[in-house]
């Protein structure tokens, strides 16, 4: 099977982020990779999306959130982009559920769901411009 | 734009908020006002029947997460019942079933809060 990349730009507002998950459940699906592995990829891209549009963007619409799918025999690979704010990813910890619920608070779930889900997560910054690369790997 | 609804029953004193559709960053919001509504209402007993929910983010959990320990606080609480095996996945990544209940149906959530309410009843005597 050769390696096939599609793309999707959508508008840095929360009310798309449906179409990001229908682009990448779309793209799963046809690549012949089982359901838990779509639903992971969908709910991963979801995620990204929706920090890049609340952090990176602040909100703010206007901007731009791009989405390439790459296929390959071996993984499938989702890289999302953004001209907003970077995230640290040196910084980050792993919330603790019990104690955020506790305080009434939910923040930093997102980074952790898409960590748990995807077997490789990447970030980088270059350039003005900040990619996060979700992958995973056909078992 | 995604589709998603909450519609409002009653079970006795119970309230039950079923949703259908998709709760992601988006539609959370209208979940945080169903919510709302209930406290506005003094509803602290509420059921979430989530037989339609088809899919479900972090910021759908996160109403969840923020809204929980101000209902217990009134003597109330909030019970998941019906979700799908897909939906449910997300509740079990977050660890949820060590901080909710999460039963099979919404009748089972009833009678947890009916068992609850005689055990404070028998306590009180």
């Amino acid at each position: 099977m050769a390696s096939s990349t599609y793309t999707l730009a959508v508008p840095s507002s929360l009310r798309h982020l449906h179409k990001v998950r229908r682009f990448v459940v779309q793209h799963a699906t046809n690549a012949n990779f089982p359901e838990d592995a779509v639903e992971a990829c969908k709910l991963a891209a979801d995620e990204a999306c929706t920090n890049i549009i609340k952090h990176a963007y602040e909100g703010q619409p206007g901007h731009q959130v791009d989405i390439v799918i790459a296929v390959d025999p071996h993984r499938l690979v989702v890289r999302i982009c953004d001209d907003g704010k970077s995230f640290d990813d040196a910084h980050y910890s792993e919330p603790d559920v019990a104690i955020l619920t506790k305080q009434g608070q939910s923040g930093g779930l997102g980074v952790h769901i898409i960590r748990r889900l995807m077997d490789q997560v990447e970030y980088r910054t270059r350039d003005g411009r900040n990619e996060i690369c979700l992958v995973k790997y056909r078992k | 734009m995604s589709s998603f609804s909450v519609a409002f029953h009653n079970r006795g004193d119970v309230r039950v908020l079923e949703l259908k559709g998709e709760l992601d960053a988006h539609t959370a919001t209208e979940f945080e006002e169903a919510i709302e509504m209930c406290k506005s209402n003094r509803e602290f007993r509420i059921i979430i029947d989530g037989e339609h929910l088809a899919y479900i983010s972090s910021a759908g959990l996160g109403v969840f997460m923020a809204f929980v320990e101000e209902i217990r606080a009134e003597d109330g609480d909030i019970k998941i019942a019906a979700l799908t095996p897909k939906v449910f996945n997300v509740f079990d990544l977050l660890g949820f079933p060590m901080l909710f209940d999460i039963v099979g149906t919404v009748e089972e959530a009833v009678q947890l809060f009916t068992a609850g309410h005689k055990a404070d009843d028998q306590s009180n005597h």
